[in-house]
């Protein structure tokens, strides 16, 4: 960025600390005002650099809240969550979180191509446009997730699997570091599912780290170096290695 | 070809065309945002309740401007005190809050109008009379349209960001609720603009009319506003023909020319789709 002070919520650009985990939480409760019942309870875990868990649960177990939470869309009751040993925010560049589908107002008039340039907007600040070396990144994401040729498409007029795809592209040309997707496969086309497989694969083997969250493991052809098993809330058993 | 050329032989005439552009570009382009991030109630609703401050101002013998500002400062505060925050709490939504104080203001402004005068010296305020826009009133259109243009270039990609996805606005830090005050603040200032050329009850209309025409030709954010703005000029324009030749009110006219290329702009797409 070329002037600092003009990052967004006046927070810089944290290289990550390779001695910490990519994610730790830490008797996470988390719910919301009014409900005297918490919708996350006393979670604990972490998540190793370059590692991929999957969160699963019934619809209606906190997956999402979960999420939320980590990404710092949702204030916790009580707990701790770091970030490569940063508080939750602290650096806005390291975490994606690809929401699910019916949560993005998929009227408004903005083509593929915009839509995955955002990915970019947090590396330039306020008022700053994306730079030749933004729209290059752009460019090569776009040819990955086989975006190129529908990249002057309005978003309102693409299929479930590729508004999939072009929400995951937004992740990769960001560049973060941990990941969070909130049901990436659901009612998504066998095409979209291998396309998707191929993109984490290789953000893995480049040290990114991510949490998929899914309430059917049979969805993904991909294997997980752990799986988090939510049910009211609360976690079910943490897979070996990832205790905090 | 006089009918075209001579209404603009009158200073008044001229007067009201800069008046009607200004408020015309403001309120066509922040209008784009207004339609696709569903306000138009918001939008509705901010320009009956510049009614009061308006009465105020005229009574007073104050800008007209500063007492529709006043009053739109007043209501977007009570919106924020009813539904901001942890609304559940207080247990009222944001279409409710905006239902509740909207009515109030204006039914305060009619009463207003009831005690401090004549209907007759106060019709212009509901019904807007842009050819008898004071100077003053008229320099804080043009202001008001230049700072509602220029926040819309300078913040464009966060506007457009916040519009569609206000979890990754909030996750990158931006402040998806930041923008959205940001955008009842432009939707303030250009409906305090546009209720001087077409009245407080057609305010509206110069916000979510060009802009929902403009949505029939095309699916980009920055060519539909520049289209939209182009539709409101020629609204304004032909409005003021038509108002000077036929003896008609100046406001209506302009709304229903805009109306007009709505109807014209749902057929061309009807037929182009």
């Amino acid at each position: 960025m070329k002037f600092e002070w003009l990052a967004y919520g006046g927070r810089h650009l944290h290289a990550p600390d390779r001695t910490m985990p990519a994610l730790l939480v830490r008797g996470l409760d988390v719910g919301y005002p009014g409900q005297a019942r918490s919708v996350v309870e006393a979670v604990s875990f972490k998540l190793p650099i370059g590692a991929r868990l999957a969160l699963v649960g019934p619809n209606g177990s906190g997956k999402s809240t979960l999420l939320k939470t980590i990404a710092g869309l949702l204030q916790p009751r009580s707990g701790e969550i770091r970030v490569f040993g940063l508080k939750v925010g602290a650096c806005h560049h390291r975490t994606s979180y690809l929401p699910q589908r019916e949560e993005i107002n998929w009227e408004f008039p903005v083509s593929v191509e915009r839509f995955v340039l955002a990915g970019r907007f947090v590396h330039c600040g306020w008022f700053a446009l994306p730079n030749a070396e933004d729209r290059a990144q752009v460019d090569a994401t776009l040819e990955e997730l086989d975006l190129t040729s529908i990249r002057e498409t309005a978003i309102g007029d693409l299929s479930g699997g590729q508004k999939q795809r072009i929400m995951l592209a937004r992740a990769v040309a960001q560049g973060a570091d941990l990941l969070l997707l909130d049901e990436p496969l659901n009612a998504v086309d066998v095409a979209t599912r291998a396309t998707v497989a191929r993109v984490l694969t290789r953000l893995q083997g480049q040290g990114k780290s991510m949490i998929v969250s899914t309430h059917d493991l049979g969805l993904h052809d991909h294997p997980f170096d752990g799986v988090l098993a939510l049910e009211g809330g609360s976690l079910q058993e943490v897979p070996y290695g990832m205790a905090p | 070809m006089a009918w075209l050329l001579d209404p603009w032989s009158y200073g008044f005439m001229r007067d009201a065309l800069a008046a009607g552009m200004s408020a015309g570009a403001a309120c066509a382009a922040l209008g784009v945002y207004v339609v696709f991030r569903r306000m138009a109630f918001a939008g509705e609703a901010m320009s009956h309740t510049t009614l009061p401050g308006l009465v105020m101002a005229q009574l007073g013998g104050w800008s007209l401007a500063v007492g529709a500002l006043a009053s739109n400062l007043l209501t977007a505060l009570g919106i924020g005190f009813l539904s901001g925050g942890p609304s559940h709490r207080r247990g009222v939504r944001d279409d409710a809050a905006i239902g509740v104080v909207f009515t109030g203001m204006f039914a305060l402004g009619v009463i207003l109008m009831s005690l401090g005068g004549s209907w007759r010296d106060l019709s212009h305020l509901i019904l807007g009379n842009i050819l008898a826009v004071s100077p003053g009133d008229h320099w804080f259109m043009v202001v008001a349209g230049i700072v509602v243009l220029t926040a819309l270039i300078a913040l464009h990609k966060e506007l457009e960001l916040s519009s569609y996805d206000a979890a990754y606005t909030d996750l990158i830090g931006i402040g998806s609720a930041r923008l959205k005050c940001v955008v009842l603040g432009l939707v303030a200032l250009a409906v305090v603009a546009g209720v001087q050329v077409v009245g407080v009850i057609l305010t509206s209309a110069l916000l979510i009319t060009p802009a929902a025409s403009a949505a029939m030709f095309t699916r980009r954010l920055v060519p539909m506003m520049l289209i939209a703005v182009g539709l409101a000029w020629m609204a304004v324009v032909a409005g003021l023909l038509l108002a000077f030749n036929a003896d008609l009110p100046a406001g209506a006219s302009i709304v229903a020319c805009a109306a007009i290329t709505f109807v014209a702009a749902w057929i061309w797409r009807r037929l182009h789709r």
